[in-house]
């Protein structure tokens, strides 16, 4: 795996995200050269709570993705609730307010797709524990695209569904559990 | 696929989504050339779907030769996913902070920019008659896409979004009944028509269009978000341009002035919720 060099790590997750992020994220190494973009499915009435809390027990700085935003290693991003988060060619994010897709805004397939146009083959997907298929239709395309595709382990997933959906869309590179996905990206230092 | 082929799809892509919006400013005079590409190019490729068409240059010849095809497909290239009271905190601050300094105008002219379907102008309108602004005030609601705007003049929702939109009122400090605002039919809802007697709806193209004169407040909430720096540039100049010495500016909770090259020309009022005004020359 260290022979393959990866410019960014999308990752989209829904019921029982919280949970699950609380205990990945902290895990991964200050010194990750790797932006790391987050969709995680909330009420839309929420507020900064999430990345704040995050924020002070990550050893990366958490912080929302502002539009027109530089996207750098060093930081997890994640989209704002109630706004699709997309990437553009220039390495910038933009938000938008369009319908939701499937069900969902941020919508997972959204970053996903528009990540693998940006980044093709350097891209790795991750999806996480959740109640719905979002994200499938977003991890087909950036294995599609050449990119690296993995998956919570749905035994070890809060919720299976979403995990289930994504390795039936694809023909995913891992299957793992949060700390194995922890120790995989931590090797990219 | 493999890696190069990849390359090679997203780089034509690219081009030819270039030259698509090229022939839609040419042919038709509308100008998304300087939309943030990611989300124009969903749209389109989403339409290219529907249509059963299998690469951007099929739809380009489409678009040139069939005009009726481009006028179904038009009103998807705006956004048209709006709320009433949209951001309570929003219209709260403007009950608190804005209106008791219009209040003391003579007149006042509001213009709300990319007013999409119509459900922030008449939240602004509930909001105004509450504060007892009745006279003298007019409402100038525009957008490029006429279809929207018919809706928007015609001020009919669906009755399944009321519950959230008395949930918004409340928070936005809503000092009656938000069901006196409308009557209900079967499965809709009807603005009341005293809502409408302040409002103008008229077609107005931020990126082609020019100066919509002297008005003491704009509001143009979540349509920057979709464009390139240069165009937000560009369409802030134009609300510069349009206000009044001392005018406010209402953006949307993302969107900020901060780094347009017209920020030294405004203060922030609330920060938080995106509410500016113009300084004096």
């Amino acid at each position: 795996m260290k022979t393959m060099s990866y410019e960014a790590v999308v990752i989209g997750a829904s019921a029982g995200g919280v949970e699950a992020l609380s205990k990945l994220l902290p895990l991964l190494h200050p010194r990750l050269p790797m932006p790391i973009i987050v969709v995680q499915h909330m009420s839309t009435r929420s507020d900064h709570y999430l990345t704040q809390y995050l924020d002070r027990i990550c050893q990366l700085s958490v912080k929302e993705a502002d539009e027109k935003e530089i996207i750098s290693p060093g930081f997890i991003y994640f989209a704002p609730s109630n706004y699709h988060l997309l990437i553009e060619m220039d390495r910038t994010f933009s938000l938008a307010v369009d319908e939701r897709v499937s069900f969902s805004r941020p919508s997972i397939d959204v970053l996903f797709e528009t990540a693998a146009d940006v980044y093709g083959r350097s891209l790795i997907g991750m999806i996480l524990t959740g109640a719905n298929s979002d994200g499938s239709r977003g991890i087909h395309k950036i294995k599609q695209y050449g990119g690296l595709a993995v998956v919570q382990d749905p035994l070890e997933a809060e919720i299976d569904k979403m995990p289930k959906s994504a390795i039936q869309s694809t023909e995913v590179d891992y299957i793992l559990s949060l700390d194995k996905i922890g120790e995989f990206l931590n090797q990219f230092i | 696929m493999k890696g190069q082929c990849v390359d090679q799809q997203v780089e034509n892509e690219e081009i030819e989504i270039s030259l698509l919006l090229e022939a839609i400013y040419l042919k038709y005079g509308y100008d998304f050339r300087g939309y943030a590409r990611a989300h124009i190019k969903r749209r389109i490729m989403h339409q290219m779907a529907l249509a059963d068409l299998s690469n951007l240059s099929e739809l380009q010849h489409k678009i040139l030769y069939d005009r009726g095809f481009f006028y179904k497909i038009l009103p998807d290239f705006s956004i048209n996913v709006t709320e009433m009271f949209r951001d309570p905190s929003f219209y709260m601050t403007l009950r608190r902070e804005v209106i008791p300094i219009l209040k003391k105008y003579p007149a006042i002219k509001i213009w709300h920019a990319g007013c999409s379907t119509g459900e922030e102008v008449y939240s602004m309108a509930i909001l105004l008659q509450e504060e007892g602004v009745t006279d003298n005030v007019q409402i100038y609601a525009t957008d490029f896409n006429e279809a929207v705007l018919a809706q928007a003049q015609q001020g009919i929702y669906p009755i399944s979004s009321i519950k959230e939109y008395t949930y918004n009122y409340q928070r936005a400090g809503g000092s009656g009944s938000f069901a006196d605002y409308y009557t209900s039919q079967i499965d809709s809802v009807k603005i009341d028509a005293s809502l409408k007697k302040n409002i103008v709806f008229a077609d107005h193209n931020l990126v082609t269009d020019g100066v919509f004169g002297e008005m003491n407040m704009i509001i143009c909430r979540n349509v920057l978000i979709y464009f390139t720096r240069k165009l937000q540039n560009q369409v802030i100049g134009l609300f510069v341009d349009s206000l009044c010495p001392r005018g406010f500016l209402g953006l949307g909770s993302k969107e900020t002035i901060r780094f347009c090259e017209h920020a030294h020309k405004f203060e922030s009022i609330a920060e938080e919720e995106k509410i500016y005004r113009k300084l004096i020359k």
